[in-house]
């Protein structure tokens, strides 16, 4: 079914979307939507996809568990946040505090995204949060994360570096995948460059294949680089902070 | 537009119905949500094409919800061309008898082409307004002579006179060809209070407000403002203790109890007063970190660790972003840790700053581009070189 959204206040457009999927409703197309705060926020839901048109507001999906979205545009900041199953697929750039606290699901975006990319983002046993970015991430990506992959490919590239500076700042835990390798300066104090293992490679792969399969891209041309994995050294870095 | 705003709490007004959602397991958010953060917006042509405030409107409309209606206001440049050479006063009094008063003072400083009330509209949900007028003035020659000042420096002392010492008034704006609009309200209830729509100008700000450490008063609405240079902020000046004893040091007297007031007078001092290249100004107020400096090749380094040491007291510490608009266009900058959103667009002639992809959207629907600019580097939009006014100067 579609839903015009043009002109809709959040709290109706997101009321509707919630109905029709109370009716039964799997396949929602949005059209004409423009900076709708929380679609997709907090529903709880199997198999149904929802379509988005235009640019959607800050806090797309938050709390989101289950359905998937597609963005055909820009998203805003926040989206993800919290997020503890899904997917989202964006087709254009993406805002600051993408992922944050995400909990489960996927995130994959075409473009570019903003800054402190996947903060606080955390796992637990089978409930690990992936996110993707096709273009660059700003600084901070990465920031005080406990747990789940970011993957950054740098593919748009016009000499920006594919990631900031301050990656990793407070990580403590999960994974960043660079395409292409990072400097030195540009790393928080927390973490490290490593080459991939078998286990990595194989994580990697998966996840590289369901992602150009969503964005029609071609795997081996994301695969034409190397990547290089990014964790933490230190288990606990501020362990002491408070100690004397 | 039909937006059907519901949930605000804005003083005096009735609260909506909570819908019933009994039975519905996905019942969001809070009812009475206040999302806060701050909003704003600017447009610009950069021909120098005049355009209604109707569109700086709407993109603060679609705003809204990042501010919480303590707080609404607009500048436009090129508003007032048949007054262009003269520096126009946009006042504000809480009473008749600081309107008597400001007035003899201003008569004795200044020839005064026109003055008349700033036209309004009844808008219900602003009340409690004061006292708006507007004078067209040149300093009085005599004056200028005795006080070797230029006319901006006569400018600017008559304002900081007012503001720190005239109880009730307050001035909103003293720029040429241009006028702040504000008060206390959601920015469209301000536009609509101030009839901006009948205005025409080729660079508009706009500001909704989230007042987080200081009082909602009408002074206290952005933009904050001085000769052309007008200030929308969202975020915090962590650092205004710091960067208010600095202004002092130069005259300038930071009265209207808020951060966001030191920014207008520190892009006054750097840019008028000090000549810095705009490039200069803007890493000096968001200056690079040290770690950063010391990446730089040797001139690159000399360069930004003297603007550093010079200007430590203009450096403005905390989360913004800000929209700097001037006689010449505007500027668009972030805190050096992105810690504030701007988004930026261009689409032909056009260029929109704001803090939301969507109030962008909102007037141009498919922008020739749209990007994040990289945090503490500023956006600039300029007025073409045929078209900028005399006043401008940023460099």
């Amino acid at each position: 079914m579609q839903i015009d959204a043009k002109g809709v206040y959040y709290k109706e457009l997101n009321e509707e979307i919630r109905y029709a999927i109370d009716r039964g409703e799997t396949e929602i197309e949005l059209v004409g939507v423009n900076g709708q705060r929380y679609i997709g926020g907090g529903l709880r839901a199997e198999g149904v996809t929802i379509s988005i048109n235009g640019v959607p507001g800050n806090d797309l999906a938050s709390f989101m568990n289950g359905p998937r979205l597609v963005v055909n545009n820009n998203a805003q900041d926040g989206c993800g946040n919290t997020m503890n199953a899904g997917k989202i697929i964006i087709h254009g750039d993406a805002g600051d505090v993408l992922g944050y606290g995400m909990r489960g699901g996927r995130l994959y975006v075409r473009g570019d995204v903003g800054y402190r990319v996947g903060i606080h983002m955390k796992a637990y046993e089978t409930h690990k949060p992936i996110l993707v970015a096709g273009g660059i991430a700003r600084d901070f990506l990465g920031e005080y994360m406990a747990g789940g992959v970011l993957v950054v490919l740098g593919m748009n590239g016009n000499g920006t570096p594919t990631v900031g500076n301050w990656c990793g700042t407070g990580m403590h835990g999960g994974k960043v995948y660079v395409r292409g390798g990072v400097e030195d300066h540009q790393l928080g104090r927390e973490v490290r460059p490593f080459e991939l293992d078998d286990e990595d490679q194989a994580e990697l792969d998966e996840i590289l294949e369901d992602y150009c399969g969503e964005m029609g891209l071609d795997l081996a041309d994301v695969k034409s680089k190397p990547f290089v994995k990014l964790i933490p050294y230190s288990h606990r870095p501020y362990g002491k902070m408070y100690a004397y | 537009m039909s937006r059907a705003y519901r949930g605000h709490v804005v003083p005096g007004a009735t609260r909506f119905e909570i819908p019933d959602c009994a039975g519905n397991p996905y019942t969001e958010e809070a009812p009475f949500k206040i999302h806060g953060g701050c909003g704003l917006a600017g447009i610009m042509d950069v021909t120098g094409e005049r355009f209604s405030g109707r569109e700086i409107r709407v993109m603060m409309e679609y705003l809204h919800d990042r501010g919480n209606g303590l707080g609404g206001g607009f500048a436009g440049y090129g508003i007032y061309p048949d007054y262009a050479k003269h520096f126009c006063l946009h006042m504000m009094y809480d009473s008749e008898g600081a309107n008597e008063i400001t007035e003899e003072y201003l008569r004795k400083q200044f020839e005064i082409v026109h003055a008349e009330p700033i036209p309004t509209a009844v808008v219900p949900s602003v009340q409690d307004n004061p006292i708006l007028h507007r004078y067209f003035v040149t300093p009085i020659g005599s004056l200028l002579e005795e006080r070797q000042l230029s006319e901006a420096d006569f400018v600017v002392d008559i304002v900081m006179a007012i503001n720190s010492g005239v109880t009730g008034a307050f001035v909103a704006s003293s720029g040429k060809n241009m006028g702040a609009f504000k008060g206390v309200g959601f920015p469209e209830d301000m536009a609509d209070f101030y009839r901006i729509e009948e205005y025409e100008g080729h660079t508009w700000t706009g500001h909704g407000r989230f007042p987080t450490n200081t009082p909602g008063w009408w002074g206290g609405a952005h933009p904050f403002t001085l000769l052309d240079w007008s200030i929308v902020h969202n975020g915090e000046i962590s650092s205004y203790g710091i960067n208010s004893r600095y202004l002092e040091a130069f005259g300038y007297k930071c009265t209207l109890r808020t951060d966001t007031e030191v920014m207008a007078y520190v892009f006054d001092l750097l840019l008028r007063r000090h000549g810095l290249p705009l490039e200069l100004a803007c890493a000096a107020i968001a200056a690079p970190f040290w770690a950063d400096i010391d990446r730089m090749d040797e001139d690159r380094r000399t360069l930004m660790t003297a603007l550093r040491m010079v200007y430590g007291g203009a450096m403005a510490n905390g989360p913004f972003a800000i929209i700097l608009g001037h006689a010449g266009g505007m500027i668009g900058l972030n805190d050096r840790i992105k810690l504030r959103p701007l988004i930026v667009a261009e689409d032909g002639d056009r260029r929109f700053i704001a803090s939301e992809e969507s109030s962008i959207r909102a007037v141009c629907e498919s922008p020739d581009k749209v990007w994040m600019p990289k945090a503490g580097e500023p956006v600039i939009c300029n007025l073409n070189e045929d078209v900028r006014p005399a006043e401008s100067r940023v460099m």
